[in-house]
């Protein structure tokens, strides 16, 4: 089939300098479109027009938070830039992880198409993330999902659950690829924009590590994988303009449609690439499709290149250029080749019956030049799309409701009145506590997924953080843990997304593993709004300054802006994933006690405060004000290495970290891990503390942790503690014969009770 | 009994990797004759008694609102089949 355009060359628009162009309906904003004609000397093309309105959306320039990112680039330490290999501003950060291994991750956003359509949002995020991970060389071997959704009850969060969940197990498990972990929140606030988070991980071994640069003038580019369709473009049907006919199929712009088969013969072609050295370099193509991946791999490399559009095998023979330049087709790559690989590189392409294209060779001209036909239709700087974006000082200030809302604690409000204080009224607090939708056990979710496929998963979901191993002679491993708290966030921004670091970093701890890593995934409402810009501005802020107090770099991340609907933004939600290494994945600590730990000591490592604001108790009373709880970075880091150290020399069978829901929590979710009673009392925290059962139970102090100690390491255990001046009281005994929790001297819950409080809630809604 | 017979096919400009997938099956069996592949879904609502305009429109809608999912289907036929 051939199809006639009206191509809108560059000779053209030379001699046409006032034709209209749609550049509002792009997106585009006046000041940009004069920037863009001041950069070309003339007006854009149509398909240049497509190029910089999708490359200079907030998207990809991060051009409301550019300004305020530098800061995870700034505030490092030669420490923490150790084991970096690859840092920020690559399509994910490497770290070395010894023996010649490194591991590559990213935590990246897939929100707002996974609201228009959840099946495909959701698994094309994983997609997304997993060629991410491919493109530094890695091979993946786990993926995570933190989700956030609407109310639990609403009747619209049945589609999105529904959709998102399925769509995750479909594409992850397609791909082999076990889902080791995550989160699920549900709140009002998320109803019309749901958070769908994805985090990809892969191992490499150092040699193998490739960037996405077109270097080598006379290097061969080349498009490869699925071919070229009118998925996800958006605004690109104002271009229409273009087209001769009208004939084109039904309206755009189209949801992006993944192939799981196709991407998973893409991984193991990448792969064999790499192995055989026969690339340059590589980029995957997501959002901005071949306009970020020409503009990308030519400002990278020498500066230059040369691309002929009519090369790029169609799906869709109707789509105009401009729309072949904006596609978001899945499951692409494209690659620069050495001349004299050129025929190597064809046949790993027939081996895994891959397509692909031609399309040009680099240059130094520092000129991308684009034809169609022979006829010259984009010719640019590629640093002008892919770089120098605009960049905007957003106007930021404390919101003027900011005060109020810290001043309304829960303990001050009606909520906080006739607080549980009897033994009968704590027990049926905690149950309902295990029983509310955040807390409640989400087995529906993460049974929809492999967790295991591979072999090599030592923990996944339930447990504080999935573990990995990557090397299989050795036992060498990885933890990561993703963690984010919006009400904290909402209530107190720097301190909020300092808590999300501090959850993360202790998750990982609680493994055995030692935190080497940061990946995050900012999630806010509308930059233009100057009280959402704060709560960023501030989020960065806390987020980096967090990093370096607990030494921990940024490897890279993602930021997902105008999560809002009408001027109702989410609460800020900074998806904090801390990734640690193990040296060993057999020595990881599982999140509770197994049957044979029958008399084992339970310790509360960390001191509780009376910290109810913004807790989930509070939550269950619909309140949210007050300050979250305090943060101590400090005693995060050294509780840490506790953590670590304990797990290392086997002084403790499991540890829990103490997070939402507090001590009752913890308690219950130890217990329930394996179905292990225990006896214990809160005497000893309340006198020491000056708190109250209640507060005991449910308070959210941070930088606290369950743990189980055989009898043989007590001593041991609590010389290391106190040596190190670590505060930690000794709460009672996992107890294999009761089948109960029992809170000395307040109320007994059987196992049995709890599991059917923490199990009956998913199904109840989604089964 | 007669039966209201819907069928649903992905939206022409969605990725149908399933039909992919048999496109690229075809020639490997030998039939060569094949130059593209769409799959999609039928459905058959059974009726006790007549089918009448009211029910037919109730298969419509179910149609267009359940059966098919708008965003990437489209409903492409709804007729009565009857025994």
């Amino acid at each position: 089939m051939t199809q006639e355009f009206n191509i809108d060359t560059v000779e053209n628009a030379e001699g046409t300098p006032d034709v209209e162009l749609p550049w509002a309906e792009l997106g585009l904003k006046q000041n940009e479109f004069d920037e863009i004609v001041k950069i070309l000397g003339r007006r854009p093309t149509a398909a240049e027009l497509a190029m910089y309105s999708v490359m200079w959306s907030e998207h990809c320039s991060y051009k409301s938070t550019k300004n305020h990112l530098r800061q995870f680039g700034q505030k490092v330490t030669e420490e923490m830039k150790k084991d970096l290999m690859v840092g920020i501003g690559e399509n994910a950060g490497v770290t070395d992880l010894g023996d010649g291994w490194a591991v590559t991750f990213k935590i990246e956003s897939h929100n707002s198409p996974s609201f228009v359509e959840p099946y495909q949002g959701a698994a094309t995020g994983i997609g997304g993330i997993v060629r991410d991970i491919i493109s530094m060389g890695a091979r993946p071997i786990a993926v995570m999902d933190p989700l956030r959704f609407g109310a639990i009850d609403h009747e619209d969060s049945q589609r999105v659950v529904h959709g998102v969940v399925s769509g995750i197990g479909g594409y992850g498990n397609s791909l082999g690829l076990p889902n080791i972990g995550g989160e699920t929140v549900f709140d009002p606030i998320y109803q019309g924009n749901p958070l769908v988070n994805a985090l990809a991980v892969g191992a490499l071994r150092h040699e193998d590590l490739r960037l996405a640069n077109a270097s080598g003038v006379g290097n061969k580019v080349v498009l490869f994988g699925a071919r070229t369709g009118g998925d996800g473009i958006g605004g690109a049907s104002v271009l229409a303009s273009e087209s001769f006919d009208d004939t084109k199929p039904s309206k755009r712009p189209a949801v992006q449609v993944g192939d799981p088969f196709s991407e998973k013969v893409l991984i193991e072609c990448c792969l064999e690439l790499f192995k055989s050295s026969l690339v340059e370099g590589i980029q995957d193509l997501g959002a901005a499709g071949i306009s970020c991946a020409t503009s990308e791999l030519a400002s990278n490399g020498e500066g230059g290149m040369q691309v002929e559009l009519t090369d790029v095998l169609l799906r869709d023979p109707t789509l105009t250029p401009g729309e072949i330049l904006m596609s978001e087709s899945q499951e692409r790559m494209m690659a620069v080749v050495t001349p004299a690989n050129v025929a190597a590189f064809e046949a790993v392409m027939d081996k895994y019956g891959v397509e692909y294209s031609w399309l040009g060779e680099v240059t130094d001209t520092n000129r991308l030049i684009i034809t169609w036909k022979g006829e010259v239709i984009v010719d640019v700087d590629p640093k002008t799309v892919a770089h120098d974006g605009p960049v905007y000082d957003r106007p930021y200030a404390r919101p003027e409701w900011q005060d109020a809302l810290q001043a309304d604690t829960f303990r001050s409000s009606a909520a906080g009145a006739n607080l549980p204080s009897t033994g009968e009224e704590l027990k049926s607090a905690v149950l309902e506590l295990i029983a509310s939708p955040n807390m409640c056990d989400k087995s529906w979710i993460t049974r929809q997924y492999d967790r295991y496929v591979g072999g090599n998963t030592a923990l996944a979901a339930p447990d504080d953080a999935g573990v990995v191993r990557v090397d299989e002679e050795t036992g060498l491993g990885v933890a990561i843990a993703t963690d984010a708290n919006g009400r904290y966030t909402y209530l107190d921004p720097y301190v909020g997304a300092q808590l999300a670091l501090a959850e993360s970093y202790r998750n990982v701890a609680t493994s055995g593993a030692i935190p080497a890593a940061v990946s995050d995934c900012l999630n806010y409402g509308s930059p233009e709004d100057s009280d959402v810009m704060w709560q960023l501005a501030e989020g960065i802020r806390g987020l980096s300054d967090a990093c370096m107090e607990l030494g921990v770099p940024v490897t890279g991340g993602n930021v997902s802006l105008y999560n809002q609907t009408g001027d109702k933004a989410i609460h800020p939600t900074p998806v904090v994933a801390t990734l640690g290494k193990l040296d060993d994945v057999a020595r990881r600590t599982p999140s509770g006690w197994r049957p044979e730990a029958d008399g084992q000591a339970i310790y509360l490592i960390g001191t509780t405060k009376d910290e109810l604001d913004g807790s989930e108790f509070a939550n269950l009373r619909g309140h949210l004000g007050g300050l979250p709880p305090q943060v101590d970075l400090a005693a995060e880091k050294a509780l840490g290495a506790i953590l670590i150290n304990a797990s290392r020399d086997g002084m403790v069978d499991a540890a829990h970290d103490l997070s939402e829901g507090g001590l009752a929590a913890a308690l219950s979710e130890m217990v329930l891990r394996y179905g292990v009673g225990a006896r214990v009392a809160l005497d000893e925290i309340c006198q020491r503390d000056g708190i109250d059962a209640f507060t005991a139970l449910f308070s959210e102090s941070q930088a606290r942790a369950l743990v189980a100690v055989p009898r043989s390491e007590e001593v041991r255990f609590n010389d290391m503690t106190s040596a190190r001046g670590i505060t930690v009281a000794r709460l009672g005994v996992v107890d294999a014969q009761s089948g109960a929790l029992e809170v000395q001297g307040l109320f007994t819950a059987s196992v049995d009770e709890l599991r059917e409080a923490n199990e009956g809630t998913m199904e109840k809604y989604f089964g | 009994m007669p039966r209201i017979v819907v069928d649903v096919m992905l939206k022409p400009e969605i990725l149908d990797p399933q039909g992919k997938a048999i496109a690229g099956a075809l020639p490997r069996l030998g039939f060569n004759a094949f130059e593209a592949v769409r799959q999609g879904k039928r459905f058959e609502l059974s009726v006790d008694g007549e089918v009448t305009e009211e029910i037919l429109a109730q298969a419509r809608e179910a149609a267009e609102t359940m059966l098919s999912n708008p965003v990437i289907e489209d409903v492409v036929n709804v007729e009565v089949i009857d025994d």
